[in-house]
């Protein structure tokens, strides 16, 4: 019961009147953000997370976070009413949200969208609230060597889950540790890849700088490119007396939430997996233990729901390894990580600890920001549908001008402007060619931590790699890791061989 | 599609044998009682990127990836305008940060986006030119103090300096 006085304290920080001010006013960002063809959760964040400097942490954190969960309503919202899903987790929302709002059922798409997602939000963080403290507890005992060995686990869960072209994966993990390794060497104090011997790399490669690049200049680049021609919007009558019809119609589908509730939550624990392999595999279940799968893809309204709430809930579960480990679940989290190294907060389970009201108040704004989105969205959907119709030609320079100025106030250094530039240049074509980069910018998070953590343990083993084996906790994550890491090769190996015999 | 494959992989190749060149600056051997050198963890990515790089080729040649398989064009004339009209207009805006600042680099590449590229009306275009710039202004200058770089223009923002500062 601890947990309960624990979490009321966390809602009174919440509810601050600051604090539920960016609360309300992250939700309807990340609404906006999210509705945005192109746009989701991770560029909303990227982007606005230098402007959070204004207030103390605790208050940016619970922006962002707001953030994070209404761009995972809005998502639907461009889902459909253009077919184009709004960010690449509510690519499953498309396959029956589209064929309801050409059926004429837009609104009781969207209500249904909003609705599962904001039970798929609850569950989870109902869940988060369970699981959290037992595993922040579990992770007091971790030493350097366990730290060590999860970043591996993390980096290996790209490797054998993430479904990406393997070669280009591993290149994409290592670039990004090569860039964090930017600056001194942490041990001998030596400058170490300087290039060129620019100074502006004396101070490292803010993370920042790379998640902006990618996520703002790279991102709105593909978007340009992609939404060239006309989209054709569906219309949506909406009505009050519709929309109680469409709740109605949604209590039907309570099955299909919570399986998507438990399911994205699970999901969105894997940093390689997350909201849309989550959303993809409920929509997957939904249609496969569905009495009438046939109607799925042309306008199923659990072919919605199931999708929506799971996303959701992967959201939610992508954060429990950020809080109870410091290793990110998502992309997102990964910014938000390295947010609160910026903000002066060391990343794992100490927090539950030293900052209690930092993470409880996190944890209780998710429930507030969980129930305005849903407010929000239910409220201002006509308005969030006009945001479709805002010429990209006026909202592209905007972001372009954000990126630009986000990308100089961390660090007051030009340099890391034309950076930034090259990052989003170099990484809109590597996009194009396969590569993945949501592993790059885990990396370089997670660079500096991991370089530290490995040569801290071999410190303090005189230079015995058994150690990451030896230890009980470690060894075992570093034997799941490396299974993880050849089970691609096995796979190879196996289709080869088949492939000889018959 | 093909070409642009191989392309990126051999600049890649190139740029992570530089890397290990470069991580070579410092001691890349294992130091007995302590574990790698400095220079040690970035050379051995280096080194893995490497390696990454020759699969890619390989498997370039062998045509198993979806890029090496496809003939489609990397990117078609309208796309290539675009992108090369968009990041070589964000490199001028960059670039004249340097010279006449934020408060008049950032106008004029938005105006030059949206007429170029928008065909909006001059009047809109005046409006969210004129809008951004204060905006930021205050956010990050007086909100932030968060000095954003000026240029040439500095001395025009001494009056508003000693206004709100």
């Amino acid at each position: 019961m601890e947990v309960l006085g624990l979490l009321s304290d966390g809602f009174l920080i919440a509810f601050e009147p600051l604090n539920l001010g960016l609360v309300i006013f992250g939700a309807a960002v990340g609404l906006f953000i999210g509705a945005m063809p192109g746009l989701g959760s991770v560029n909303g964040v990227a982007i606005l997370l230098p402007m959070t400097f204004l207030v103390p942490p605790t208050s940016a954190v619970i922006f962002l976070g707001a953030i994070y969960y209404g761009a995972m309503y809005g998502g639907a919202i461009s889902s459909i009413m253009l077919g184009i899903p709004g960010a690449s987790t509510a690519v499953a929302t498309t396959f029956d949200g589209r064929p309801m709002a050409l059926k004429g059922e837009a609104d009781k798409a969207l209500v249904a969208a909003a609705l599962a997602s904001f039970v798929g939000g609850t569950i989870s963080i109902i869940l988060f609230t369970a699981f959290a403290p037992p595993l922040a507890e579990v992770a007091l005992a971790f030493g350097p060597p366990e730290e060590f060995a999860l970043m591996i686990l993390a980096f290996a869960t790209f490797v054998g889950l993430g479904g990406d072209d393997i070669p280009k994966t591993m290149f994409s993990i290592f670039i990004g540790l090569v860039l964090s390794a930017v600056g001194f060497d942490i041990v001998s104090g030596e400058p170490r890849l300087i290039f060129f011997d620019l100074t502006g790399f004396s101070h490292g490669i803010n993370f920042l700088v790379l998640a902006i690049g990618i996520y703002g200049i790279g991102e709105m680049l593909w978007t340009v490119e992609t939404s060239r021609g006309s989209v054709a919007m569906s219309s949506a009558t909406v009505s009050v007396k519709r929309t109680m019809a469409a709740l109605k119609e949604l209590m039907g589908t309570w099955k299909t939430m919570l399986m998507g509730s438990f399911l994205g939550y699970f999901v969105g624990i894997l940093p390689a997996a997350g909201a849309t392999p989550g959303s993809l595999m409920a929509y997957g279940i939904a249609k496969t233990v569905a009495k009438d799968p046939e109607t799925f893809g042309k306008g199923n309204i659990n072919g919605v729901v199931a999708p929506e709430a799971a996303n959701n809930a992967a959201s939610t579960g992508s954060m429990l390894p950020m809080l109870t480990l410091g290793i990110p679940g998502s992309p997102t989290t990964a910014i938000l990580l390295g947010g609160m190294v910026i903000w002066g907060l060391e990343p794992g389970p100490m927090l539950f600890v030293e900052h209690k009201e930092f993470v409880w108040g996190l944890i209780a704004s998710l429930y507030a920001a969980n129930l305005f989105a849903l407010l929000i969205n239910i409220a201002f959907i006509p308005a969030f549908i006009a945001v479709l119709r805002l010429p990209f030609t006026i909202l592209a320079p905007i972001i372009f001008v954000l990126c630009v100025v986000g990308g100089y106030v961390p660090t007051l250094d030009m340099h890391d402007v034309w950076l930034m530039l090259i990052f989003g240049v170099v990484g809109y074509l590597m996009r194009k060619l396969d590569y993945p980069l949501a592993p790059a910018v885990l990396a370089i998070v997670l660079g500096p931590l991991a370089e530290r953590s490995m040569r801290q343990s071999l410190i303090g083993s005189h230079g015995d790699m058994m150690t990451f084996f030896e230890r009980p906790i470690s060894g075992t994550i570093m034997v799941i890791a490396i299974i993880l890491l050849v089970m691609p090769l096995i796979k190879v190996i196996r289709q080869r061989s088949k492939g000889e015999t018959a | 599609m093909r070409k642009a494959e191989l392309i990126m992989a051999l600049v890649m190749l190139v740029f992570s044998v530089y890397l290990m060149w470069k991580s070579a600056e410092l001691p890349i051997g294992w130091i007995p009682e302590e574990g790698p050198g400095g220079g040690a963890f970035s050379f051995w990515l280096g080194a893995g990127m490497v390696i990454c790089c020759i699969t890619i080729i390989v498997r370039w040649a062998k045509r198993q990836s979806p890029p090496s398989q496809s003939d489609e064009p990397f990117m078609d004339r309208e796309a290539m305008t675009l992108f090369f009209v968009i990041s070589g207009s964000l490199a001028a805006m960059i670039g004249g940060i340097h010279v006449v600042g934020v408060y008049f680099s950032v106008p004029i590449f938005m105006a030059f986006y949206m007429r170029y590229l928008g065909r909006h009306s001059w009047k809109l275009i005046a409006a969210i030119s004129v809008v951004t710039p204060i905006v930021t202004f205050f956010f990050f200058e007086i909100a932030l103090l968060k000095t954003l770089p000026k240029g040439i223009t500095e001395p025009l923002f001494y009056p508003l300096y000693d206004i709100f500062l």
